[in-house]
């Protein structure tokens, strides 16, 4: 269990630092692919609700430490996402091969949803438009095309022994 | 290999249901209520977070740990950013490649035009300096001789698909302060400092929704406010112009270094945002409708220049 942690907490470090540095300059239509949260979103279905959530907390701490954001902004979104598609692993979504992949979609919607609704409850001054409308769509498409490495370098790092990997069960390669 | 198929009752549609053990009843319940409890106390501290962190100072102990956690993530980001320098540049490449031809021809004319322009204003100019000496004119601070600047490289960009903003590598003790303006290598506006740690700092780009400054058209000395459109992308309007006022395509909008009632602006005159791309008029609206392309490239940010009132 603690090197599931420390693995974690260095995978989640640099999913921050190449989400802040690298990914979010490619905006081909407005749109970013979201590494922080396909990475979370691969966490939660391999190792769980728990795992997940306690991952998700961490992983917005530090995002939003990076972005200079309001602290607990991320957390709190992404330790439900966490905890929400942990349970969805843990449940419906074992042993099914399409499970990262729907996974994706619905968080990636959730997601900007969830951050659209606290910004405005916070006040901040901020584009529905822009976020939903215009950058949505492209992020959706982006997150699912870096979801089947992301998922597979996962599944190398955070798969429990002897599981059987969603994918592999599905394909009957396992 | 012959299968073996035994005739079952049909479990599902009877009534009789399998009784679990009282063991395995009891852990599954007692690991739902663990699993609830841990997932209850990561959202409260989230909130608490949130709270304690709206009710804080920028000096308070939430903003002093995030500051820490910034500067430890800066080295990786810099880091980072300069491995995935080329792969961005190639990225920009290409995307620019397509446009590259027809804008080649644009800037060959332009280029003419300004040429004649330059030489115009250089004898303006000097005229200007020489008027201003007869009369003792006395203006507000200028750009540069009033600031200094303060470069910055760019951690992070775009946190978030809600809001235009960029992190920074210069914070509180490199000088800055929230709302100081931001330019890029040629002295464009780029945006304005909207929150700053010790080390770190975040930028309001000009295209962020919230933002908004008072511009000046310099050709034809028309002043109006420059706020984001409501249209996609990175267009700008130029607003509240009233009708009578003269603005023309491709004449070159910068700051107007003032602001309304007694108040000094942020910003100091004649640093350039844009240049305008389309004007119409409606006849229901009392100001007229313009657009405006930012000067500044956003999407090739790899360093800023922060400006810093001298002496203050």
């Amino acid at each position: 269990m603690l090197a599931d942690v420390v693995k974690a907490g260095i995978a989640f470090f640099v999913a921050v630092v190449l989400q802040t540095a690298i990914v979010s300059t490619f905006e081909p239509g407005n749109g970013t692919a979201d590494l922080v949260l396909v990475t979370l979103t691969a966490v939660a279905l391999l190792r769980g609700a728990v795992f997940g959530a306690c991952v998700g907390f961490y992983a917005g701490f530090l995002l939003d430490a990076a972005n200079l954001g309001t602290l607990g902004f991320s957390s709190l979104l992404l330790t439900l996402i966490g905890y929400w598609i942990g349970r969805y692993g843990e449940t419906t979504g074992r042993d099914r091969a399409h499970a990262p992949l729907l996974a994706i979609v619905v968080v990636t919607v959730l997601y900007a949803v969830g951050s659209l609704a606290l910004h405005y409850l916070l006040g901040d001054p901020v584009s529905a438009r822009s976020g939903l409308v215009e950058a949505l769509p492209v992020a959706i498409l982006l997150n699912l095309v870096i979801t089947i490495p992301v998922y597979a370098l996962c599944r190398r790092i955070f798969a429990r022994p002897g599981a059987r990997p969603a994918m592999d069960v599905e394909f009957g390669t396992g | 290999m012959p299968r073996n198929r035994t005739l079952r009752l049909a479990a599902l549609g009877s009534t009789v249901q399998r009784a679990a053990s009282p063991g395995y009843s009891s852990s599954r319940a007692a690991n739902a209520l663990r699993r609830r409890i841990i997932a209850g106390v990561l959202v409260a501290l989230s909130l608490a977070l949130i709270t304690g962190y709206f009710r804080e100072s920028e000096t308070g102990a939430l903003h002093d740990v995030q500051g820490v956690v910034a500067e430890a993530l800066q080295p990786f980001q810099v880091g980072a950013e300069r491995v995935a320098r080329p792969f961005q540049d190639a990225y920009g490449w290409l995307a620019g490649f397509f446009h590259a031809k027809s804008e080649n021809e644009r800037l060959k004319a332009e280029n003419r035009l300004l040429r004649v322009q330059l030489t115009q204003n250089a004898t303006a100019a000097q005229e200007n300096l020489e008027l201003r000496d007869a009369i003792r004119f006395s203006a507000g601070p200028s750009f540069p001789r009033d600031y200094d600047q303060v470069g910055a490289r760019v951690t992070a960009n775009n946190p978030s698909d809600f809001r235009e903003e960029l992190g920074i590598s210069a914070g509180r003790e490199d000088g800055l302060r929230i709302y100081d303006p931001v330019v890029d290598a040629d002295g464009r506006l780029v945006g304005h400092i909207s929150k700053v740690s010790d080390s770190t700092a975040l930028v309001t780009l000009l295209t962020d929704a919230s933002f908004s400054v008072a511009g000046l058209d310099v050709q034809t000395r028309t002043y109006g406010l420059v706020t984001h459109g409501q249209g996609s992308g990175e267009a700008l309007i130029f607003d509240l112009v009233p009708k009578e006022d003269v603005v023309r395509k491709r004449d070159i909008i910068v700051t107007a270094g003032r602001r309304g009632g007694e108040l000094p602006s942020l910003y100091p005159q004649g640093l350039v945002i844009g240049t305008v791309t389309a004007v119409g008029q409606f006849d229901v609206d009392v100001n007229k409708t313009i657009q405006i392309e930012p000067a500044a490239d956003f999407s090739s940010l790899s360093t800023v220049w922060v400006l810093v009132r001298k002496g203050r």
